[in-house]
């Protein structure tokens, strides 16, 4: 009667806690920054400009992580920038899987004319290039942190709503459906309680991707300089810098690019390792 | 009233998404085709025919999970044949379903007692947590089990535990739905055993499907043999066995293989 199928799937994989681990210091980091970064991120200095990281010679000692062509602080700005990579990723990821997820749940399970128009609408959006999409609407919302959640909310959110919605049907044609009905539940009621769990580790795992693509986005818009203001410090925009001087200060472009694919890498690790250190069965 | 369900002139379709042209609307094929019969009181009445007579149409009409295109249900004397979900709300309690697939029918997110005790919270029981018990207690499952998963049991015990959320509510009528058939020869014979017990007990109206006539003959007082959504036969157990009088019947029958292939069915 009692075997190990329960305890098979109890082990996290370094991938669940080498991401977690990353992603907490990030946030840490990214709290903290007003007190732990060495530097202010703004302040700018031409006598130190190019200054290359501590380990090599002619590093000037408090700019860890050298400095850029106008002699700013790297690694303070890389810490700046994560409080704004953090904050997109976290406020348009929630928004994206809350919308998303909501709008594919109606449309696989109630189905009828709210999966007509909702399944209408993915289409409609999917039509669109999304990169090119996201630009044009913060060109037309202007520049800023809203406008960059609204557009990755706005493209994203198609995403869940397909999953979930593909999700939801599988889900919605089985007995325990059925089973809920005869007990008296009601529609909503059934959608909430019977059919949401089945799907929450799915939408765990797309919610930490969509936040992986969010920093993803916030990069590129803060590349083309559609971001927040031009010389607040985003790891986009240092990307952007950096590129120009790759070849006399590489550091400019490598250590933001590092941090952002460690960050990407460990929101979508993230979500797979919690559903398989989390998930009660076994798939 | 002696008698829990009277039906009457009972047609069933459904869409046929197979066939569903491009535009419009998908054809309707008729699944029922006019049944009247009733189930009396602390019956256990079987219902047996090949695979797509109709029989899981049938039950899923009796306890209204599908809508009759006509003719008429009436459950202890209420036309329930087109009542809307929310008059059917109360009546629910009082008929209960057991599915065929107990992997599908417990939610596998959900630990045994919370499946258990969820429709006694919808019907407003008081003393959820014993009641859940006694019904554990009632299909011989430990109380323990009430944390377990769905995954954690093997099908036999799945099934109990479809059992015990079936009879917690104390219903009138329960529907059994090839309850038995998932499941391996020595499981079944217990689940059957305990499911005639329970009956009995409970003083419990059944309605029991299955395709296999020998598991019908040891637990049914009564039954109705559908033949591609008509009954051809509905008669006492015995009788049945004894006399078969529709080609159909005896067809089924034939196809019992028997322990001893020179006794007769009496
Ligand atoms: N949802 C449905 N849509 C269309 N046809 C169906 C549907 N469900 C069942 N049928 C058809 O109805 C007939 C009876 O099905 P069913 O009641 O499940 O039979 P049984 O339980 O006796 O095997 C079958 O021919 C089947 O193909
Ligand atoms: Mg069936």
């Amino acid at each position: 009667m009692l075997d190990g199928r329960g305890a098979i799937q109890h082990r996290a994989g370094p991938r669940l806690w080498l991401s977690a681990l990353w992603l907490g210091l990030l946030v840490v980091l990214a709290l903290g920054a007003p007190w732990i970064a060495p530097k202010d991120p703004l302040a700018q200095d031409l006598m130190l400009g190019r200054l290359p990281p501590f380990w090599i010679d002619g590093a000037e000692p408090g700019y860890w992580l050298g400095t850029d062509s106008l002699g700013r602080d790297v690694l303070s700005r890389i810490l700046w920038g994560a409080r704004l990579a953090l904050t997109v990723a976290l406020v348009a990821g929630t928004l994206t899987c809350l919308i998303g997820a909501t709008l594919g749940l109606m449309a696989g399970f109630l189905r009828g004319a709210s999966d007509l128009v909702i399944s209408r609408l993915v289409d409609i959006w999917m039509a669109f290039p999304p990169v090119l999409f996201s630009i044009l609407l913060v060109a037309v919302l202007g520049p800023g942190l809203f406008s960059i959640i609204a557009a990755i909310v706005l493209i994203d959110w198609t995403r869940f709503a397909r999953v979930v919605r593909a999700e939801a049907m599988t889900q919605g044609a089985m007995d325990y459906v059925a089973s809920a009905q005869v007990a008296g539940r009601g529609r909503i009621g059934t959608m909430a309680l019977e059919i949401l769990p089945n799907v929450l580790p799915t939408i765990g795992v797309l919610l930490t991707l969509e936040m992986g693509i969010a920093v993803i986005v916030e990069a590129i818009l803060s590349f083309v300089n559609l971001s927040i203001s031009t010389d607040a410090p985003t790891w986009g925009g240092m990307i952007a810098e950096g590129r120009t001087s790759v070849h006399q200060a590489w550091w400019v472009l490598v250590f933001p690019l590092l941090a952002l694919f460690l960050t990407v890498l460990s929101f979508s690790q993230l979500g797979e390792g919690l559903k398989d250190r989390f998930d009660p069965v076994l798939r | 009233m002696t008698e829990i369900y009277r039906v009457e002139g009972l047609h069933l379709s459904l869409a046929d998404m197979t066939r569903k042209p491009l535009l419009g609307a998908a054809p309707r094929i008729e699944i029922l085709k006019g049944l009247d019969f009733t189930i009396p009181r602390g019956a256990v009445l079987g219902i047996v025919g090949g695979s797509g007579s109709g029989k899981s149409t049938l039950g899923r009409a009796l306890v209204r999970l599908l809508e009759p295109s006509s003719g008429s249900i009436r459950f202890e004397g209420t036309d329930i044949t087109h009542l809307g979900e929310a008059a059917l709300r109360p009546l629910r309690r009082r008929f209960q379903m057991i599915f065929q697939d107990p992997m599908s029918s417990l939610n596998p997110r959900h630990r045994v007692g919370g499946i258990i005790a969820a429709p006694l919270r919808l019907h407003g029981f008081d003393d959820v947590a014993a009641r859940v018990g006694r019904a554990l207690d009632h299909v011989g499952l430990p109380r323990g089990f009430a944390a377990r998963y769905p995954h954690e049991l093997s099908g036999g015990q799945r099934q109990r535990v479809g059992i015990a959320r079936a009879i917690a509510l104390e219903p009138e009528f329960i529907l059994a739905d090839e309850i038995v058939s998932g499941l391996d020869v020595s499981s079944q014979a217990q689940v059957l055993n305990l499911l005639g017990g329970l009956v009995r007990d409970l003083g419990l109206t059944l309605a029991f499907i299955s395709h296999d006539l020998s598991v019908i003959r040891r637990l049914c007082s009564r039954v109705i043999v559908l033949y591609q959504g008509r009954i051809v036969e509905d008669r006492e157990t015995a009788a049945l066995f004894a006399d078969p009088q529709a080609a159909y019947t005896r067809e089924l029958l034939d196809a019992i293989p028997l322990p001893d292939p020179d006794q007769p069915w009496t």
